[in-house]
Formats: C-alpha cells, structure tokens, sequence
C-alpha cells in the first residue's frame, strides 16, 4: 500500500544537508520539515537567541535531522503542510532553527535504551512576548510534545538570552536582601514543614509551629496542600501561626518566620490571603507550583509591592520532570522560575528521600544562585547562562534529611540554602522544640568546623558527635536517625560519557 | 534567655581561639572585618555602633582581634559582633556575623500586644533592658 503524502513515518527524505529551497517550497502539499527551512546546519546561533536543547527518541524510520526539523517547526510557525501565508511574513526569521543533533551517549543499538538524540533548536528574540513564562513556555512545550513523529521528547535545558532575561522582574527579594532583612548571614537556614500535614486544628498547628520556631528554627511552612480546609480554616491558621511566631521572636531576639501558603482557587483570593498575611507581619508567603506560570508572576509582583519573600513548593513537577526520556527537566522549570520571580523553590536534597543525583541537584543549584553558569555537561548545564544581575532564589532542600546528615548536606548545597527538616524536627524523642535545637547546633557545629578548615567529608561524623556531647537533644538525634539513608538509583542523571556519577 | 542572633549563638560561647580561626576564615574569602556593638539587641536593630571603619586591606587576623578586644574594654556592658563583609559582585553584603560578647545577664524581650478588631493582634517586642536609658541598660561585669 502507498503511503500517504502526509505520513511523516514514510514520506520521503532527501539526505541531510543544507536545504536549499528549491521552486517549488511554497507549493501546496507536505514537504519534510528539514526542507521547510527548519534545519539548518550551518546556523551560528546569534546573542539573542534563545536556544533550547531536547532529547528527542524519534519514531522508528525517523531520521535525527527530520525529528529535530520538526519539534523546531511545531514549536514555533510551522503546520504540517505548506501554507502560502508564510508569505506574508518574513518566515524565515520567526522559523525556529535546529542546527545541531548529537547521539546521546548510552542510547541506540547495543543499549537498553532506543536511540536519543540531543537536538539544539534556536528561537529569534521576535517570536516571544517580554516579561511571561506563559508565552516563553506556550511556544517551546505548547504543541510539540504531543506529535506523533517523536515517541518522546524532553525539554533539556535553554539559553536565554540576557535581553530576555531583563525583560522579567525577578525574584522579588533574592538571596542577599532575605539575609539582610532576617539578619542572618553565614550559614544555611533552618526551617520545618508541620506535620502531620492535615488534619491539624489551627490552634495544634501554631504549637507545632511555636515550639520549633523557639527552638531554634529559623522557618516552619505550611504544606503544599494545606489550603483552608473544613478542620482549619486559612484566617485561624495565619492568626495562630502568627501568634506563634511573635512567642517565638520574643523568645529568642530572632527574626522568625512561617511559610503561609496562600495558595487558593483564584487569583483574587490569593490576594486576600496574601494582604491578610502582610497585616499581620508576616515575613513571607508561600505558594505552589500548581497554580500556574502567570499566577505565580502576579504573586511575584505582589510580593515586591509588600517587601514579602516569596516562597515556591514545587508541587506537581515530578510529572513531567522526573523521567528522563520525556517532559521537561526540572533545572528549566528552576530558570523559568527564577524569572518569574520566586525567592525560594524546592531544588532537591541528594540524601534525603526524594530523586536527585548530586550532579544534577548542583546544576540545579547553580542555575538558581549564581550570577552566570558555564555550559557543564557532567551537571547537565547545556549553555552558558548569564542572568543579567536577576536577583538569586534561595533553593530549598526537603525530604527525609536528619541531623546526622549535616555535614553531607553543606557538602553538597553549601551555605545558601534552606535545610528544612520535617520529621527530623517534629519526630524527635524529646520533643519539638529539642528537635530544632538539635538541627541548629548540628548546623552551627558543621559551618563553625567547615570555617575552621576541618575536612567535613571525612570527618563530619566526629564533628556532629562532639557538638552532641554539650547538647543532648543533638545526642539523641543521632541515636534515632544515624544510620537512616535513602540510596536508590536517581532516575535523572546527567548522559555524557567519561564522568560517572557516584550518588 | 540567651538572645540567638548571629551564626553561632547555639554553640557555647566561642573562645578567643575559636574567634580568631572565624576571622582567619574570613581573611582567606578577602572579606573586611567589622567590630560592633549595641544595648539594644531587638531584632529589627539593624544598626549597631560601628567600632571604627570596617577594617579593609587586611591579612592578620591579630589585627582585628586587638579591635574585638578594644572594643571589649570600651564596652565590658555591650553586645558584640564580629561581621565579615564581602564587596565582590553579586554579594555586597554581610557574609558571616557572630556575637563575641553579651553581657552577663540577658533579661530578653517582653512581647507587647495590642488587642484589634475581630481576634487581630498587633504586637511589638521591647527589651526588657530599654527601658533604661543607653549606658545603663545592662549591670556592669565585676572587674
């Protein structure tokens, strides 16, 4: 049987190549998409590019070029026949460009793995509005993901260029403005999400709240999915936490905080929740992942407009991050949310009990807190990235850490990041507010020896039970949690040959 | 209470030794040192006195250890800190900031309230030690 003119699997494909439009480029009919234009070898990508790097597994008899021809097509002018408006517009810049197709490392014949490709694909500056995640991401995951001509597609990584970049307004806070206003410099923060998560009447939860904050936390966070439900109604939860960290700061001479998530069903009632937090001196306000890319840049310029810090739970991101053949790796979903404007997101813990393989948590970490990240395959870094002096979000590690992993986790996230411990704080032996102090002086103990020169790699163990021997409460952490550990295989790990990765 | 501002005020109190490898630290990041104190210790005082300039260009901790100590013996009553401030790009701010001195007894904060409408609370912190004017807000140490 024939096959169809407009069957991508067996429509005819002249060898790869610079495709030069041939006479016939506009006539109607289904041309391959490398000979639309939408390939071009040759293209050196320009300043103001962006580029965006996928993983393309081509259906079987796909060539490389054809697939990568047309995710660049689908993402940004093309249908999937010729259309003689094209000429009424200067197509051949709004056509996105893929310009590159490497094998990748550990995929194809002799593998487990059907053959991957890494295709880079530039977009003119032209095809995106300024200032909105909604648009960036509308074009480069709109359509393409669900075409038929790829079996699956995964959005690696993206350049954005700085005339991009400076057209968002960033994190309304940042790093260095957040140490600033809590005065607190030097080491990691500290925080606790309250457990058990639901069920809690607002006047247990701001106990949970009261006795970590006095106890040395620095933050308590309200869960992702404690919202204003029929046991805790979100003004009873904010008074009481409120309440709770006012004890707290008096207790302490501390600058205190607790997450209140204002996450709700609208726009408007996240702006009511937000302004009632304000009024009651709130420090920061949170929000999820989940209420979408212009709700969260709404958040965001709310939060500037009330000297508020921003925090963002990452809810819902390992449906489309976590596997590595198809959606969108998590360090995009990290450099769209720096744009967008959040001052902490949920960036992984490499020990504690969620995915993340040290190499690429540290990628991610890079993109959220440096000035500028040069292209580091091993880290999953595709591009050199110069963020335009955009503000630096604090990345948040949560999820099944303890005490006793103190020194592993300032080995690998460093200084400026939010270690928070959940259960490791409200599970402790003792009590609540002796699990925080546990926290803080393991924490304190471990900057205070990493300062002085100590190897913490090697030694950190020593260390914590030192500082456990003038504080009991860190004594009996370690004696419940020592040997507690998460080593699984991480599904998302950086493809590039010759640097193993050691979880 | 023991106020537990600063990066290690959950340790015991760090000796001189202790002090001196923090500024050491410091020195190597190319951090300038600062010495300060204040009698009023509520969190939101951001500005402490500053004892002299911060100190730039320097390379011996010794240096900024006979500072801590002048200004201890100006200030037996005060609050101390050291701050190690970073000028590079990107930062421009405090990177590590710890209590070196407190006086010997700390009385804390009394949480004011204010009862609003509905079950709304405005509340303030106030030092139990400001209600004294500045010079006489903590007992002098013995001698």
């Amino acid at each position: 049987m024939p096959s169809s003119p407009n069957d991508l699997l067996h429509a005819p494909t002249p060898p790869a190549g610079h495709p030069a439009p041939t006479r016939g480029r506009y006539a109607a009919g289904v041309i391959p998409y490398r000979n639309m234009g939408y390939w071009e070898p040759d293209y050196v990508p320009r300043p103001t590019d962006v580029i965006a790097l996928f993983r393309i597994t081509p259906q079987e008899g796909v060539e490389p070029e054809e697939a990568a021809a047309a995710v660049a097509g689908e993402s940004s002018t093309a249908t999937w026949t010729v259309v003689w408006t094209d000429r009424l517009t200067a197509c051949d810049r709004y056509r996105a460009k893929a310009y590159q197709v490497d094998p990748v490392p550990g995929t194809g014949p002799g593998t487990a793995q059907p053959q991957q490709w890494f295709a880079r694909i530039a977009y003119d500056l032209a095809l995106f509005e300024e200032g909105s995640i909604a648009n960036l991401s509308a074009s480069i995951i709109g359509n393409v993901f669900g075409f038929k001509a790829v079996r699956a597609l995964r959005l690696e990584d993206m350049r954005l260029p700085v005339a991009l970049v400076k057209t968002f307004q960033g994190p309304p806070t940042g790093i260095v403005v957040e140490r600033e206003r809590l005065d607190k410099f030097g080491r990691p923060l500290l925080g606790a999400t309250v457990k058990p998560k639901l069920g809690l009447s607002g006047k247990n939860y701001g106990r949970v709240v009261y006795e970590a904050l006095r106890g040395g936390l620095d933050f308590v966070k309200d869960d992702e999915n404690i919202n204003s439900q029929p046991f805790m109604h979100w003004r009873d939860r904010f008074l009481f936490s409120m309440e709770a960290v006012n004890r707290a700061q008096a207790d302490t001479g501390e600058v205190k905080g607790h997450y209140l998530n204002v996450t709700a069903g609208t726009v408007e009632q996240m702006y009511e929740r937000a302004e009632f937090a304000a009024e009651l001196g709130s420090v920061i306000v949170m929000v999820d992942l989940v209420i979408g890319y212009s709700a969260i840049q709404s958040m965001s310029r709310w939060a500037r407009r009330h000297d508020m810090i921003l925090h963002l739970h990452r809810a819902g991101h390992g449906t489309y991050t976590r596997q590595k053949a198809h959606g969108v790796s998590f360090r995009v979903i990290a450099k769209w949310m720096r744009l967008a404007g959040v001052d902490h997101i949920h960036a992984g813990t490499v020990v504690g009990k969620l995915e993340g393989d040290p190499n690429i948590v540290r990628g991610v970490y890079d993109t959220l807190r440096e000035s500028s990240t040069a292209e580091r395959l091993d880290r999953g870094l595709f591009f050199d990235q110069d963020w335009g002096d955009l503000r630096k979000v604090m990345p948040v590690a949560s999820g099944g850490i303890h005490a006793g992993q103190m020194h592993q986790l300032l080995h690998y996230l460093g200084e400026d990041v939010v270690l928070q411990f959940g259960g490791g704080t409200i599970g402790h032996p003792m009590g609540i507010a002796a699990g925080a102090t546990a926290n803080r002086v393991a924490l304190e103990a471990m900057v205070l020896a990493r300062n002085e020169g100590k190897d913490l790699w090697n030694d950190g163990a020593q260390v914590l039970d030192e500082a456990a021997k003038s504080c009991r409460p860190l004594e009996a952490a370690l004696d419940t949690w020592k040997d507690v550990t998460f080593e699984y295989e991480s599904t998302d790990t950086p493809d590039v040959i010759g640097t193993p990765t050691v979880a | 209470m023991r106020i537990t501002q600063g990066t290690f005020s959950f340790l015991p109190d760090l000796t001189d030794a202790q002090i001196r490898r923090q500024i050491e630290y410091a020195l190597s990041q190319d951090w300038a040192l600062a010495v300060e104190s204040t009698d009023d210790p509520h969190p939101r005082n951001t500005y402490w006195e500053m004892w002299g300039q911060p100190i730039f260009d320097c390379t011996q901790a010794e240096v900024v250890m006979r500072e801590v100590e002048a200004c201890r013996r100006a200030h037996p009553d005060r609050y101390l800190k050291v701050s190690a401030f970073d000028a590079k790009s990107g930062w421009e701010t405090v990177r590590l900031s710890f209590i070196v001195q407190r006086p010997a007894e700390e009385p804390g904060f009394q949480l004011v309230r204010q009862e609003g409408p509905g079950r709304l609370q405005r509340y303030s912190l106030r030092g139990y030690a400001c209600a004294h004017p500045p010079g006489q807000r903590y007992p002098r140490k013995a001698p």
